[in-house]
């Protein structure tokens, strides 16, 4: 980012940039006869150039958006260990093959019989992914995890209707990312609370209890959960759901944790949304796109979105003919472009490769665990998976916090933990590596920690008012809030 | 070893740092019953033969580069500027986060800044927020938006053609919230009938829905449709799936509409089987706090320098949870970026051509299948289109069959979507398709019909 | 910090002044440190009934958003318009130009909120000063 700093101060946005009569972009010279408009639509409500469009030249556009990416800190650049985001490595391959013509310019309404290989590949990829989750079978239409948990529990209300138990209820646990509330709602639910056990994971008695009234549709729970332990009774949770008729949602969130090792089918899951950006390496692109695909349970495979991939022998088909289906969820079948590339990664890494990622994103996070914990607490001791939460409550001794540990991190030239959530940890500092990383990284990532960690004991002011070396410092987030300025005007009001 | 993971040594190193006798020890926290053995899956493959086994499946696939296409429906060619998929490359944009950290994000949040602005100014509205999935989910978000600001209304009224995927995606999503979802066909002439309208607007409607061009080509009476819902102020949504009318056409915005939505994917993003594509939201300033998505802003940092957060954040799932606006959380930020890019390099001048290329290419085609002798007739030969248009024949999958036999992919048969259109073949054209394909389509009907 | 006496308080951090039968409504300062810089306040309109613990509003800080809960039943009669533009006056003047609405209040509907002394009693408890 060398620079950096003095050309954020210079960089405006590129409407800024306009000069009257560049171009960027030229078509080829019209062939068809000139129409005029007043004549062919006539009677219609017309507008002429929209004044404020820029006129840069394509140089312009290069230097404008080259200086921007300057300004970011991204996974090629390091270590990015966003907990529960699972920042790996995007493999260049992934982007050239999701580019070939044949896949990238297919139009989704072309004949079936033009498409056999597009299908073919979504088909390939429903195969991996009920491998991978031992589930019986999966959609792939969902635009994104959220996404994938409304599909999920659309489902399940789709099911309870149809056996005519209608249940208004959703149990979620209050370590949950705010996705599971937010979806539950939006399916027509009412979300009930539940209270973990003081070990941060799902308390047994406060299920059944809940479970008593018979309203309950479905338990959300991530697994392992938002602390990086895994839920030791959730299969027991399942059986106690299923007796009730209720359903299990596993958030499929931190799959990347037990991938090869354990199946969610095993642990009698009904649905699982899948984040093919996150454990399936497809890029998160500043705010997606990404994908969600939902394994579906045999009990609610009646109910999946239409239409279904199907294969008799080498003919593949897209199949509209499921009764009790939910309908669609979105236009056409899905973000094709992002399953090309999970398929890809799924074939590089293979059986093996794909159990080897996930014991690596173990061996990271206890690696980092490890290295930390004699500075940062942890709040919740039992083992961790692929992330670790610690607090921020030693530092907190000094006047420091979270935010303020993350700020110093920037500085240190790694993109800080996630610290949002889970709610039921105060001043939480969510620590998920990857296994995409060496040792070297890791150990350059536990030495920043460490020596803020010293800072926050020598120096807290320092830490409390970094960073220092980034394009931007600390941003006034009251005043965007207070007077929100959301688009550029030439002459603001 | 795999290429994408570390290496022995290093797994080594971290068994002996944290006191492990092997990796095993540290999955001990997952029951023995519920571990599973190999996965069914192929092994490892080198970057060649995973090449291999793509080239092959977008080898069973047929290119419409390698056609003359005038396929729309929803998905349109249009330019693909070379500059913009180059930049989108750039790892610091494609591999970074949500800009959640944003000291180290001002690349990408800037970004959407402009392209926040660019929905703006296309739309004529005021706030438009940072993406959402698609054209569909983006008429659902407009939906419940309108049902969360009248939250006793419990009906919404979709205006005339619509297209069927919207119409599909609206009904899954308004079921469970106790909307009733209710259709005024089109009229003759392709367009929403007024007094059908007017007789179907009532005071429990919540949003009156158009979409304009509509799914039959025909451009609405945009300012009639928000006449009828202002009568019993009811919220008007303008739907738009072939973003580049934008150019031409004056936008819901400027016309008395409470929100423009829909699909950017018309400005140069890959048709790519569907998706990703760009979804898109506009709305007043009023509507500021029922907004759904994100929403980037201006602001400063502590030294006075200018900057950009991501801002009234208390609107989304991460905060509000259960009374979130929205659920959505990961949109469709690197197509946002792209369409700024593509936007940036048309300008003022290219966005108008691009609209009049394609509004001429289509009308050139329609003066020949509009004649007698040509094979085909128009459905609503009296009726205004932007690009797009429908052709009625009564065997449409067989025509196309045989255009396609001669390298030209003639359209789109509404024979997939039942009763639902018009028994024929929707044609569009942009400022991709040269004279010389014109003529080929042209000639090929006028054979083969 | 020291609680104004000349009203009451519940132990959802709302405070009510009694003036006749017009009662001023507001949030405490606790309330509002926990708050954190307030952007945005969403009030009842003018008319509307209150019933007494029940949702009467949002306020908004960048990262969180907190229910009001009216701490006495009756109808809306006021409503503070100042806190449109500057909903910072909820910080800096939390018990006095920050108030929210005024209500005619229902009789007897202020029965069981806490004195000045109680509430202070109350936070020191729950560990704030």
């Amino acid at each position: 980012m060398n620079g950096a700093r003095g050309r954020a101060r210079r960089e405006g946005v590129i409407f800024e940039r306009s000069s009257p009569g560049r171009v960027g972009y030229q078509l080829p010279p019209l062939e068809v006869p000139p129409v005029e408009v007043t004549r062919t639509l006539a009677g219609v409500a017309l507008r002429g150039e929209i004044e404020e469009l820029p006129e840069v030249s394509e140089v312009d556009v290069l230097r404008h958006f080259h200086r921007l990416s300057q300004l970011n800190y991204s996974v090629d650049e390091g270590l990015y260990p966003l907990g529960s985001c699972t920042m790996k490595y995007n493999p260049r391959l992934n982007e050239e093959l999701a580019r070939l013509p044949g896949l990238a310019q297919l139009h989704p309404l072309q004949p079936e019989e033009q498409v056999q290989g597009a299908l073919e590949l979504m088909w390939e990829l429903e195969q991996a992914l009920v491998a991978i989750t031992g589930m019986a079978r999966v959609t792939l239409q969902p635009a994104a995890g959220a996404h994938g948990e409304l599909t999920g529990m659309l489902m399940v209300r789709a099911a309870c209707l149809d056996r005519n138990s209608p249940r208004s209820t959703v149990l979620i646990p209050d370590s949950a990312h705010g996705t599971n509330p937010a979806t539950a709602v939006f399916a027509g639910f009412k979300v009930v609370e539940i209270a973990s056990t003081s070990a941060g994971t799902l308390d047994l008695h406060a299920l059944a209890r809940h479970l008593e009234g018979g309203d309950v549709a479905a338990l959300m729970v991530t697994v392992p959960n938002t602390l990086g332990v895994f839920e030791p009774e959730i299969a027991r949770a399942a059986a106690m759901l299923h007796e009730r008729g209720a359903f299990l949602y596993i958030d499929g969130a931190n799959l990347n944790a037990f991938v090869g090792i354990a199946q969610p089918g095993a642990m009698g899951a009904d649905v699982m949304h899948i984040n093919l950006h996150k454990t399936f390496s497809t890029p998160h692109g500043g705010g997606g796109p990404g994908a969600g695909p939902v394994a579906v349970s045999q009990a609610l495979v009646e109910y999946l979105p239409v239409p279904t991939v199907e294969r008799t022998g080498d003919r593949l088909t897209l199949s509209y003919d499921r009764p009790k289906s939910i309908g669609k969820v979105r236009g056409f079948y899905g973000n094709f472009g992002m399953l090309v590339r999970a398929l890809a990664y799924i074939r590089s890494l293979g059986r093996d490769g794909l159990k080897a990622m996930a014991e690596g994103a173990v061996l990271n996070a206890n690696y980092i665990r490890k290295g930390l914990e004699e500075d940062y607490h942890l709040p919740y001791p039992g083992s961790s998976l692929h992330e670790v939460v610690f607090d921020d409550s030693r530092q907190a001794a000094h006047g420091v916090k979270n935010v303020d540990i993350a700020k110093r991190l920037l500085d240190y030239g790694f993109h800080p933990p996630t610290m949002s959530f889970p709610l039921i940890v105060h001043g939480a500092l969510m620590i998920e590596p990857t296994e995409s990383d060496g040792v070297e990284e890791l150990d350059a990532f536990i030495a920043a920690m460490r020596q803020i960690a010293q800072e926050c004991r020598e120096n807290p002011e320092l830490v409390r008012g970094a960073p220092y070396t980034t394009p931007v410092r600390r941003l006034d987030e009251v005043r965007a809030a207070r007077s929100p300025v959301l688009r550029w005007r030439r002459n603001p009001r | 070893m795999h290429r994408y993971l570390a290496g022995d040594e290093d797994r080594r190193k971290i068994l002996a740092a944290v006191g492990a006798a092997s990796v095993e020890e540290l999955f001990a926290s997952i029951p023995a019953e519920l571990r599973c053995g190999p996965l069914e899956l192929p092994p490892a493959r080198s970057e060649e033969e995973v090449r291999q086994e793509f080239w092959r499946l977008a080898g069973r696939n047929l290119a419409p580069d390698c056609t003359a296409c005038f396929m729309g429906a929803g998905v349109y060619r249009h330019l693909t500027p070379a500059l913009a998929d180059a930049l989108i490359q750039r790892g610091e944009f494609f591999t970074a986060y949500t800009p959640y950290q944003p000291e180290v994000s001002q690349g990408t949040l800037q970004a959407i800044f402009e392209f926040q602005t660019f929905v703006c100014q296309l739309t004529g509205m005021e706030i438009a927020n940072a993406s959402l999935y698609d054209g569909a989910t983006a008429a659902v978000e407009a939906v419940l938006m309108a049902h969360r600001i009248l939250p006793a209304r419990r009906r919404v009224v979709l205006a005339g053609a619509l297209h069927p995927e919207h119409v599909a995606v609206l009904t899954t999503y308004c079921e469970p919230q106790g909307i009733a979802v209710h259709r005024v066909p089109p009229g003759a002439g392709g367009r929403v009938d007024r007094e059908a309208l007017a007789a179907a607007v009532a005071e429990d409607v919540a949003a009156v829905v158009v979409q304009s061009p509509n799914a039959l080509g025909v451009v609405e009476d945009l300012a009639a449709v928000a006449a009828a819902a202002r009568a019993v102020k009811a919220m008007a949504v303008q739907v738009v799936c072939e973003a580049t009318s934008l150019g031409l056409l004056t936008p819901g915005g400027e016309l008395g509409f409470d929100v423009v939505c829909g699909d950017l994917q018309a400005f140069g993003i890959p048709p790519a089987f569907g998706g990703p594509h760009l979804g898109f939201f506009a709305t007043r300033q009023e509507y500021l706090r029922q907004l759904p998505g994100r929403l980037c802003g201006e602001t400063v940092d502590v030294d006075g320098r200018p900057g950009f957060v991501l801002t009234l954040s208390t609107r989304e799932q991460h905060i509000r949870r259960a009374k979130a606006t929205s659920n959505i959380c990961t949109n469709h930020g690197l197509m946002a970026l792209y369409v700024t890019i593509v936007l940036s390099l048309l300008g003022k001048k290219g966005v108008r051509e691009v609209a009049m290329a394609s509004h001429a290419t289509a009308e050139y085609l329609k003066a020949t299948l509009g004649s007698p002798g040509s094979g085909v007739t128009l459905a609503y030969p009296d009726s205004p289109t932007y690009n797009e248009f429908l052709v009625v024949y009564p065997e449409p999958d067989e025509l196309l069959r045989r255009l396609a036999g001669e390298g030209v992919l003639g359209g789109v048969s509404t024979t997939r979507w039942g009763g639902a259109l018009p028994r024929g073949i929707l044609i569009a054209a942009t400022e991709r398709n040269t004279r010389g394909e014109c003529d080929r389509l042209l000639d090929g009907i006028r054979r083969l019909a | 910090m020291s609680y104004p006496q000349d009203r009451r308080y519940a132990k959802s951090h709302e405070w009510v002044l009694l003036d006749g039968s017009t009662a001023t409504i507001g949030i405490t300062s606790y309330a509002q440190e926990q708050l954190g810089d307030v952007v945005f306040v969403e009030l009842p309109a003018v008319g509307s009934t209150l019933e007494r613990d029940g949702a009467m509003g949002n306020i908004e800080s960048v990262k969180a958003v907190s229910e009001v809960f009216a701490p006495v039943a009756g109808e809306v009669v006021e409503v503070n318009g100042a806190l449109e533009g500057r909903p910072e006056l909820l910080n800096t003047d939390p018990h006095g130009e920050g108030w929210l609405v005024r209500v005619k209040m229902a009789p007897g509907s202020d029965a069981g909120l806490l004195t000045a002394a109680e509430y202070e009693a109350f936070l020191a408890e729950e560990g704030a000063h």
